[in-house]
C-alpha cells in the first residue's frame, strides 16, 4: 500500500544575472522527481554531491516550498505552509540529519531532547509515562540509562546519532527521511548504526527515504533505489536489480567507480571524464550526455523519458530504443 | 611492482619507535605509541584505521608538522637523514622536496588570494630553483601531467574558480613540483565524489608508475587501500596492530580488529547480510587499557591480553605479515572467551 506519493516535484532557485546585463538565471536543483514509498519500505536515494538528493528530502517533508509538483502522504497532500495541518502531519514524518551535534541542542539534556516531541504533540501525557517512554526509547536505540542527564558534548558521535534517532522515533512516525545518517561515522560505528536501523525497522516498521552518497550503505539498507543526477532521477528499481544489472550508463559508472576490498570483485572500470556540470547551465537533452561514454547524437537533443519495465525504470535513449541489453559496459 | 624490495636497498623512509605526546591539562597524553615502519622506493604503503588512530599524526610528526603542545620522540629518517628534532631549515628542504604531502581538503590547502600559477611557481622556485620562462614551462607541464586541460589559462585562475577534483589535481601538481621521493596522500580522495575519486586515484597510480616514487595512502576506506597499495599497516589507538602485503591483509586478516573492520563494511556484491559490528567504541587516549588496546572490545580477550605489552609476531613463513595479538591460536580455533 502506497504511503508516500511524490509526483513531479521540483525546486528552482532564481539567481541574479551573471553580469551586469542579461537575464536572471534559473538553478534547477530538483527537476521533475517522482517516486513512491509503500508502508514499511525503504527507498534509497543515491547520487553525487550537488545532485539534489538532500533538497529532494526536504521538499518531500515540505520544509522548503516546492516550485512544482505534489506530495501526498496517506492520501493527504503534504503542504508547505506552517499551519495546523502541517504541524499535525509532522508527527508522522520525521527527519534524521548527518551531523547529530548540529541537530541537537547543546544546553538540553539527552532525556529532554528525546522527550521534546512528546511535549509538543502529546501534551496531555503524564510525567511518569513520559519518563518511561523516554527510557524505553533510549533502550531501543542502545543508549545506557545513565546517559539520560548528560549533554550532547559528553557523548561520542555514534551515541549522538542514536539520540537523534530516538527523538525521531518518539512519536512512532510512519516515515523517516534519513539524510546521510552514517556518513560522518567511523566504519565500526557505522556498522552498529546500520544494524540498529535494521532492528528498529523490523520492530516498528516505519518506512524511510534513505539519502546517501555511499552505494554500499544504500544497497545494504534499501528495498528499492533511485539514482539521481543533476536534479533528476535517471534510474530506479529494486535494490538488487539496480546493483546487479544497472541499465543507465551513469549508474554503471557510479557502481564501477567504487573501490572494493573484495579481491574477486576486480572489474575493468569505466572512468567517467570530467565532473558534473553546473546545474545553472544544464546540458540539453539528456543531462548526462557530455560525460556519457555511450552518448549518441540524439542524446544531446531529446530528453529521454523514463522507460518502465515492471518495477525498474530507466531514463536513457539506449534503453528506450527497445533493447535493454544494448547497454553494455564499454 | 615487486612487493619485497631487494634487502640491500635501504628504505627511503624509515620510522623507528616514533612517539607523540600531546599536552593534556597538567601533563601529557600519548597519542602515538612507538611506530616502526619502512617504506621502499616504488612501493605503495596503505595506512588504515578509524579516526583518532594516529594514521595522520604519524606522518605529520615525522615531517615536523605538529606544533605547540606536541612532543615527538623516536626516529624518522628520510634517505638516512634524521627528521625528528631536525632544524627548521632541514625540515623545510625535505618537505615539498623529498617528501610531499597531499591533504584531504584541497580548497583550504591552496591559498585563496593567489593565482594557481603563482603558487605552483613558488614551489618550483623553492625546491628546484627554477625561475622565469623555465619555471612557467614546467608549471604548464605539471598541470598537463595531472590532467588539467588548458593549463596556461588555468595558471591565471584562483582556487575558488575550480571544482574540488580540479583543486586536488592542482595539489598533486604542486606536490610533484619538488620531484619528491615520497608522496603521502592523507585521505586525499575522501572529500571527492565517487566518480572523481576514481579519476584522482588513477592519476596517483599513473604518476607513481612514471616517477617511481614511494606512495603512502592514508585512508579509512578499505576499498581505496585494497585497490591502491602493495603493503598495508592497520592502526588502532596509536599503534600498528597488523602489517603485511596487501593480499595477506585482505585475504587472511589475523588481528581481531582487522577482521572486525573488514566485516563491518557492507559490500556491493554478494548476499545482503547483517553486518558484524565491533562492539563498543574506541577508548580515549588518556583512558587506554593496559596491554592490548583492543582487548575491551575483543571477543577473544583473555587475561593474557592485558598482562603485558603485546609484541608483533610473524605469521607463518611470511617475512612481512606481522600481528600484535597473543590469542591467534584461540582465534583460529574459533574459541571466544
Amino acid at each position: 500500500m502506497t504511503l508516500l506519493e511524490v509526483d513531479n516535484i521540483s525546486r528552482h532557485y532564481k539567481l541574479p544575472p551573471a553580469g551586469f546585463r542579461g537575464e536572471a538565471r534559473n538553478l534547477r536543483a530538483v527537476d521533475g522527481v517522482s517516486f513512491s514509498i509503500s508502508k514499511g519500505e525503504t527507498l534509497g536515494l543515491v547520487g553525487e554531491s550537488g545532485c539534489g538528493k538532500s533538497t529532494t528530502g526536504r521538499l518531500v517533508l515540505g520544509h522548503i516550498p516546492r516550485s512544482g509538483g505534489t506530495v501526498t502522504f496517506n492520501g493527504r497532500v503534504v503542504g508547505t505552509k506552517r499551519d495546523a495541518q502541517w504541524r499535525e502531519m509532522r508527527r508522522h514524518l520525521q527527519m534524521v540529519y548527518q551531523d547529530p551535534l548540529g541537530a541537537l541542542d547543546r544546553r538540553w539534556s539527552i532525556a529532554n531532547q528525546i522527550g521534546e516531541p512528546l511535549d509538543i504533540h502529546q501534551k496531555s501525557m503524564p510525567k511518569a509515562e513520559r519518563a518511561e517512554r523516554v527510557a524505553g526509547l533510549m533502550a531501543d536505540v542502545g543508549l545506557r540509562p545513565d546517559l539520560a542527564q548528560r549533554f550532547p558534548h559528553e557523548l561520542s558521535g555514534g551515541q549522538r546519532q542514536r539520540v537523534v534517532i530516538a527523538r525521531a522515533l518518539a512519536l512512532e512516525p510512519e516515515l523517516i527521511v534519513f539524510d546521510e545518517p552514517v556518513s560522518a561515522l567511523d566504519v565500526s560505528v557505522q556498522a552498529q548504526m546500520l544494524n540498529l536501523l535494521d532492528d528498529l525497522r523490523a520492530r516498528t516498521s516505519f518506512a524511510s527515504l534513505f539519502i546517501s552518497h555511499d552505494l554500499k550503505v544504500v544497497r545494504h539498507i534499501s528495498d528499492r533505489v533511485a539514482v539521481m543526477y543533476l536534479g533528476e532521477i535517471v534510474e530506479q528499481g529494486p535494490s538488487e536489480t539496480i546493483f546487479r544489472a544497472p541499465q543507465h550508463p551513469y549508474t554503471k559508472a557510479l557502481a564501477a567507480a567504487i573501490p572494493s576490498a573484495r579481491r574477486s570483485d576486480k572489474t575493468e572500470r569505466t572512468l567517467l571524464s570530467g565532473a558534473p556540470p553546473n546545474p545553472v547551465n544544464k546540458p540539453s537533452g539528456c543531462t548526462f550526455h557530455p560525460r556519457c561514454p555511450m552518448a549518441m547524437p540524439v542524446c544531446a537533443q531529446v530528453k529521454p523519458t523514463m522507460t518502465i519495465d515492471g518495477l525498474h525504470g530507466v531514463a536513457c535513449h539506449l534503453v528506450s530504443g527497445g533493447n535493454t541489453n544494448s547497454v553494455v559496459t564499454p | 611492482m615487486t612487493l619485497i624490495a631487494a634487502p640491500a636497498e635501504p628504505p627511503v623512509f624509515s620510522l623507528r619507535n616514533l612517539t607523540v605526546d600531546f599536552r593534556h591539562g597538567e601533563g601529557f597524553v600519548r597519542a602515538l605509541h612507538g611506530i616502526d615502519l619502512d617504506l621502499r622506493r616504488g612501493e605503495t604503503l596503505g595506512i588504515v584505521g578509524e579516526s583518532g588512530c594516529g594514521k595522520s599524526i604519524t606522518w605529520l610528526a615525522a615531517l615536523g608538522l605538529l606544533r605547540g603542545g606536541a612532543k615527538v620522540g623516536g626516529s624518522a629518517k628520510v634517505m638516512g637523514q634524521e627528521l625528528v628534532h631536525a632544524s627548521d631549515r632541514t625540515l623545510s628542504s625535505v618537505r615539498g622536496g623529498r617528501v610531499a604531502m597531499i591533504f584531504q581538503d584541497p580548497s583550504s590547502s591552496l591559498n585563496p588570494v593567489h593565482k594557481i600559477g603563482k603558487q605552483l611557481l613558488e614551489s618550483l622556485r623553492l625546491h628546484r630553483g627554477l625561475t622565469g620562462a623555465a619555471a612557467r614551462a614546467e608549471a604548464v607541464r605539471l598541470l598537463d601531467r595531472v590532467g588539467i586541460s588548458n593549463a596556461a589559462q588555468r595558471m591565471r585562475e584562483y582556487a575558488h574558480e575550480m571544482s574540488g577534483g580540479m583543486n586536488q589535481r592542482i595539489m598533486i601538481a604542486m606536490a610533484l613540483a619538488g620531484e619528491p621521493d615520497v608522496l603521502i596522500a592523507d585521505e586525499a580522495t575522501t572529500a571527492l565524489d565517487t566518480t572523481i575519486q576514481a579519476q584522482v586515484l588513477a592519476l596517483l597510480q599513473e604518476i607513481q608508475k612514471d616517477t617511481g616514487s614511494a606512495l603512502v595512502i592514508i585512508s579509512h576506506d578499505l576499498g581505496v587501500v585494497a585497490e591502491m597499495t602493495d603493503r598495508v599497516a592497520v592502526m588502532y589507538c596509536g599503534r600498528v596492530i597488523e602489517t603485511g602485503n596487501r593480499d595477506e591483509i585482505f585475504d587472511n586478516p589475523q588481528h581481531p580488529y582487522t577482521r572486525g573492520l573488514m566485516a563491518a563494511v557492507p559490500d556491493l556484491t554478494g548476499p545482503r547480510q547483517r553486518l558484524v559490528a565491533i562492539p563498543g567504541t574506541v577508548p580515549a587516549p588518556d583512558r587506554l587499557p593496559p596491554g592490548c588496546f583492543f582487548s575491551p572490545r575483543c571477543e577473544y580477550a583473555s587475561p593474557q591480553c592485558t598482562a603485558a605489552p603485546i609484541p608483533m609476531l610473524s605469521i607463518g613463513s611470511s617475512l612481512i605479515h606481522r600481528v600484535a595479538c597473543v590469542r591467534l591460536d584461540a582465534i583460529s580455533q574459533g574459541v571466544a572467551s
